[in-house]
């Protein structure tokens, strides 16, 4: 059977194109970027070549604003404690939506053991920052105030320039984890007042392996990594060349391509999620139309995510997502599922489904009857 | 190595799950779980001279979930009740080829499930004779 993927928020494939112009650096080019013969500065050229065209898919000020680092997760340590800790004199207070990814969540509740005070902002069902508790909370001592883009697990899109607003007017920075958004819709830091942004090359069909953190200029961080004093020496180590070579040829893809495919994923998840809920009892989670191009989320009544994912993979060889507790590390409920209001018994029945590249709008029937099967399945062993 | 994933046992319950479904008018039955948790079971049995007859079984919850259900049906059926209330969550674990860690104590509820319907079991049969 055909494999039907739709996971692409857990992983994605290189692009073929990718690999292609990346490879040289695996394969052969393979000189530190520190050294200064010509083998060396030829993959120094790479990486330079990489923030380039980062700059560009952000138009970021200059390239110097951008810092290559191993991926989102560290990207985001580096924005939320770097900044923090470098700008304690200014304030201990640091603020976070309730939906951010853990990557955001766990930094500030570290910095929370040591001194800070953290306060989460709540959003709303559809999954949207209540811009008015935003309002009332922030102050001039609240340094770090993270929001993100487009979130994961719901697909609901932020209003990041009015939320950048309040930031600027109330608090200080503001940090915008758009690992889920980029190369799915555009984003200009500038003219979207964003002062740190993380992205992830993976998840814009580059190499696993490498992420960046756009700082905008006259903004101090202190490293979080100390070494060599590679990347400004905010981020220190040697430069993974291949995966950063690829996220930035990724990033250049993306900047041309990314309108036309999101048109082109919009209309298959439009009727993908008009045909899922035609199923009893099934529900759409996030925001019904500010909501990433790819992206379709789901609950269903009286049945459990895992079993769904577990039933989805080994009878149709279609792979989905879920929130569930039982497919997660700490057995909890996703964060962002409580967050809209969902209650936990609610919460285990989700599933999530990320369009990319391979998927097509032929495969929507099959789909469709993989999941209203599985759902009948498993409703007939429910005692819900 | 250390077990990456569900057993092929376990799949091979979850996918093809015995014993679904409830007994009218059951000698014994046990509920186990909260849909809160994430695992509710309900588990239907009927007895006669002591020994499990018939015994069904429906579980929401996840893979290990429906797979223990499945699993301790089917160790059960035809055995006395006493040996019955012998088997524990690591016996029914073992049976599937084991179980990942994390899913040891919130979903491996199966056996607790029918301890509790055969517990009922016992108070029905205390009430009847005089």
């Amino acid at each position: 059977m055909e494999r039907i993927y739709l996971d692409h928020a857990s992983a994605m494939p290189i692009d073929p194109r990718v690999l292609e112009f990346a490879e040289r650096y695996l394969k052969k080019d393979f000189g530190n970027p520190s050294s200064l013969y010509s083998f060396g500065l030829e993959a120094k050229s790479a990486i330079e070549e990489a923030r380039g065209k980062i700059t560009e898919l952000i138009n970021a000020e200059k390239e110097t604003c951008i810092i290559f680092t191993c991926g989102a997760t560290e990207s985001n340590n580096l924005a939320i404690k770097g900044t923090a800790i470098r700008n304690m004199a200014k304030g201990k207070k640091v603020a976070a939506s309730a939906i951010e990814h853990m990557s955001v969540l766990n930094p500030m509740k570290e910095l929370q053991k040591g001194g800070f005070k953290l306060t989460i902002i709540p959003v709303d069902s559809m999954g949207i920052v209540d811009i008015d508790k935003l309002d009332s909370i922030l102050s001039k001592d609240t340094t770090v105030t993270s929001i993100m883009y487009a979130n994961n697990d719901i697909g609901t899109i932020e209003p990041i320039k009015e939320i950048s607003e309040i930031v600027h007017e109330k608090g200080l920075y503001l940090h915008v984890d758009a690992t889920a958004a980029a190369g799915r819709i555009p984003i200009d830091v500038q003219n979207d007042g964003i002062d740190l942004l993380t992205l992830s090359s993976n998840d814009m069909y580059g190499p696993q392996g490498a992420g960046s953190l756009y700082i905008k200029p006259g903004i101090r961080l202190q490293s979080i990594l100390p070494g060599g004093g590679q990347e400004r020496g905010l981020r220190s180590g040697t430069e993974n060349i291949f995966a950063i070579s690829g996220m930035g040829e990724a990033a250049r893809i993306a900047k041309i391509e990314m309108s036309q495919e999101s048109n082109r994923l919009k209309v298959v998840r439009d009727k993908l999620v008009t045909e899922i809920l035609k199923i009893n009892e099934s529900y759409l989670t996030g925001h019904p139309t500010k909501r990433l191009p790819h992206h379709a989320s789901f609950r269903f009544s009286r049945i459990e995510g895992e079993s769904i994912l577990l039933n989805m993979d080994t009878l149709y060889n279609i792979q989905i997502s879920t929130g569930s507790a039982c497919y997660s590390r700490t057995l909890e409920p996703s964060n962002v599922l409580l967050a809209i209001g969902l209650k936990h018994e609610e919460a285990h029945g989700s599933m999530v489904i990320t369009l990319g590249h391979s998927n097509k709008i032929e495969q929507i029937p099959i789909i469709t009857k993989a999941v209203k099967e599985t759902v009948e399945k498993l409703r007939k062993l429910s005692p819900l | 190595m250390v077990q990456i994933g569900y057993s092929k046992k376990v799949m091979e319950h979850f996918m093809n799950p015995r014993n679904v479904g409830t007994i009218e008018n059951p000698d014994g039955y046990g509920k186990v779980g909260n849909p809160v948790c994430g695992d509710l079971m309900e588990m239907y049995i009927k007895v006669k001279d002591d020994i499990i007859i018939d015994i069904k079984f429906k579980t929401f919850g996840c893979g290990s979930a429906i797979a223990t259900s499945s699993m301790v049906t089917e160790m059960v059926k035809g055995m006395h009740i006493g040996d019955a209330l012998k088997i524990t969550r690591d016996d029914v674990a073992e049976e599937l080829d084991g179980l990942p860690p994390r899913k040891m104590h919130c979903s491996n509820l199966a056996a607790d499930a029918l301890h509790e319907s055969i517990k009922d079991y016992k108070r029905k049969r205390k009430k009847q004779s005089p």
